[in-house]
């Protein structure tokens, strides 16, 4: 990271934006299942007492409630008053681990999760830990036969194995 | 006395070489658990449950595997307090009031005192705790055998009204989390009509969001995202322990019995009602800084400040297991998920495990005196070798942690979805505790959601829809009256400062 440390310690979000867009969230799941349950039906039938929709429903009714009141108090809140919810350096800090996440979670259904967690494992530590390259690849060596005899062998848990692990006869 | 010899049956139970063997691993597993960031108690037992499925389906294989993972939950104990001593990083949020007087200590010099310190007290909070579970138990199950469906949902009922008024967190937040928790539960096929409930077509939703999956995003991956806003490094001061300094401190502690004896109450009693350890750790702290002599001094490295806060979360820790044994409703996130596991092994939570798995139930208790005195002899003999767990750098340790979260997931269900929904959780879990969104009533209401539903629907069925059965019978009405007070509790004790506020 090469910026100067006031542009990493600027706010990259308010803590008012971040309470209004979770806010949001909840108001958008709630109305989701008060649609579903409206759907399902809220009031009461023979035999079975009330309807699949009866709970939900009214689950849905106080979870949009109370996003709204958890937004009218962040609006509440004066624009002098807002602090930062996240700084730009601590931003990218989390960025840098969340992406690679996403990303390794969309490659284990390709490639299973062997080969994923070590290639994981290996950027991480080559990218972000600066580590040579031979411990690099060492290290998550180690870490995955750990795993394998782990779960396959101990446990007897396998794990969604991909095409390198078929080749090599394991799968 | 049935209890004591319920309890010498279990130990029995409890002192198979296997068992045994099983509870030093389980609490050796628990210390790292707890001494790494974002594995804790909830997620370390979530990801460890998948692994006890073929475990639990042996003859006798249930005892061995609740004894298991709740020993890795009083490792997990344990091992907060390495981090926040050494530290200063508290590795559990009920280890953060430890790092008040703790980490100064540790700083003085005094490291080894203040470990010493810490286990000896998390050690007695837990083994009093224990010794109130095992007559208090057969206690509340017998008293429990009487509910029908309305008593169970005045219990639920009581329960998260409990988290609304007892939690530090904005009310409103508390009942979105909650209600969310509740809202996940419901995905799926509902349990009494068998109709499909919010999965809008998808097959992956059919059998609804696991809450193992929850748990690990939530607490795991959420966890690591906000310990990497603090930076990749770590500094700590050098452990060493030996057994001069252990029995030092042993021949000091004695002196501290009052402040003790006053944390384990607090811890108890806030272990269940649902507040959790986290809370107690704070509030025996707090007492503890009133009533000492020294109270002043405290946070410049008062061993009084490690005692009280270690007793109180161990206690606290220890009897939340208390509801979740016997009314099946669990008094903290990690009891939560030992709960969920019961459900998956086969075992129903609740009186009837007290008449009908006498083995599991007092095996499980005797494992309890034995797991904790194991787990100090862990802790005391092995603290140089965890210390140095955390000196591995967080770019090596955060991608195995994430890889270990990610395959604790999918083992839950053999699915890869599961790992798109742990990523999804941890976002939440790093955005709801930036925001202030209590996690413990989100966990606790998708485990116990699919109860509380069909407790609350049968309980209509008796009484073909009237809402006044809540309020049927002494019993129930008190439980319904004391939950909604403790529902309006931020009003009314708003409303009290208010009244107090105006002279006259």
């Amino acid at each position: 990271m090469s910026e100067s440390p006031e542009e990493s310690g600027r706010a990259a979000f308010g803590q008012k934006s971040a309470e209004l867009a979770v806010a949001a969230f909840f108001f958008a799941i709630g109305a989701i299942v008060i649609v579903d349950s409206l759907r399902l039906g809220t009031g009461w039938q023979e035999v079975h007492g009330p309807q699949p929709g009866y709970f939900p429903f009214y689950l849905g009714l106080i979870i949009c409630v109370a996003s709204l009141v958890n937004a009218t108090r962040a609006l509440l809140v004066k624009r002098a008053d807002d602090k930062a919810f996240v700084e730009v350096g601590q931003l990218k800090l989390v960025l840098t681990v969340l992406v690679p996440t996403a990303i390794y979670a969309a490659l284990v259904t390709w490639t299973g999760i062997y080969a994923a967690s070590f290639l994981y494992i290996a950027l991480f530590m080559r990218l972000l830990g600066k580590y040579p390259l031979w411990k690099a690849v060492a290290v998550p060596a180690g870490v995955i036969v750990v795993f394998f005899v782990v779960f396959e062998q101990w446990f007897k848990v396998p794990l969604p194995k991909g095409p390198l692990e078929n080749l090599l006869g394991l799968g | 006395m049935d209890e004591i010899q319920s309890l010498w049956h279990g130990f029995g139970v409890a002192l198979s070489p296997t068992n045994i063997a099983l509870m030093f691993t389980g609490v050796i597993l628990g210390v790292i658990i707890g001494v790494l960031p974002g594995l804790g108690g909830a997620n370390g037992v979530a990801i460890l449950l998948p692994l006890t499925f073929g475990m639990a389906q042996t003859p006798g294989g249930a005892t061995s595997a609740i004894i298991l993972l709740s020993c890795i939950y009083w490792g997990a104990l344990f091992g907060g307090a390495i981090t926040s001593i050494l530290f200063n990083i508290p590795g559990e949020p009920w280890s953060v009031a430890t790092t008040f007087d703790g980490y100064p200590m540790a700083q003085q010099g005094q490291a080894g005192r203040a470990l010493t310190a810490a286990f000896t007290s998390s050690f007695v909070g837990a083994f009093l705790a224990v010794v109130m579970i095992t007559f208090l138990s057969p206690v509340v199950a017998g008293f429990a055998l009487a509910f029908g469906p309305p008593e169970y949902f005045a219990v639920y009922l009581l329960t998260f009204c409990a988290f609304i008024g007892t939690s530090k967190e904005p009310p409103f937040k508390t009942l979105a989390a909650m209600m969310l928790g509740f809202a996940l539960a419901a995905v799926g096929t509902d349990t009494v009509t068998g109709t499909l409930r919010l999965t809008f077509g998808s097959t992956h939703l059919l059998t609804g969001f696991d809450f193992l999956v929850a748990v690990i995003g939530l607490f795991g991956i959420g966890e690591i995202l906000l310990t990497l806003e603090e930076g990749l490094e770590f500094r700590g001061t050098k452990a060493k322990l030996n057994m001069r300094v252990v029995l030092e401190t042993w021949r000091e502690l004695p002196r501290y019995w009052l402040t003790s004896v006053r944390s384990t109450l607090v811890g108890c009693f806030m272990g269940i009602v649902p507040g959790g350890a986290t809370p107690a750790s704070f509030m025996s702290y707090g007492v503890a800084r009133r009533f000492s002599p020294d109270g002043a001094k405290f946070g410049t490295g008062k061993i009084e400040g490690v005692v009280a806060p270690e007793t109180a979360a161990h206690a606290a820790g220890t009897s939340a297991l208390l509801p979740m044994l016997t009314l099946g409703v669990p008094g903290s996130p990690t009891a939560a998920v030992l709960l969920g596991g019961l459900m998956i092994w086969g075992l129903q939570p609740g009186p009837l495990l007290f008449v009908e798995q006498k083995d599991f139930v007092w095996g499980l208790i005797a494992s309890m005196y034995l797991g904790n005195i194991a787990g100090l002899i862990v802790v005391l003999t092995c603290v140089p070798l965890f210390a140095a767990i955390l000196r591995v750098p967080f770019s090596i340790i955060a991608p195995i942690i994430i890889v270990i979260c990610a395959i604790g997931s999918f083992t839950v269900k053999n699915a890869m979805f599961d790992i798109w929904m742990m990523v999804v959780f941890g976002i939440l879990g790093y955005l709801f505790k930036k925001l202030q969104y209590p996690l413990a009533p989100l966990v606790l209401a998708i485990v116990l959601g699919d109860n509380a539903e069909s407790a609350f629907r049968q309980a209509m069925l008796m009484s073909q829809g009237d809402l006044s059965i809540l309020f049927a019978n002494t019993l129930v009405g008190t439980m319904t009256t004391l939950a909604l007070v403790l529902l309006f509790w931020p009003m009314i004790s708003a409303l009290l400062a208010k009244l107090r506020g105006k002279p006259g």
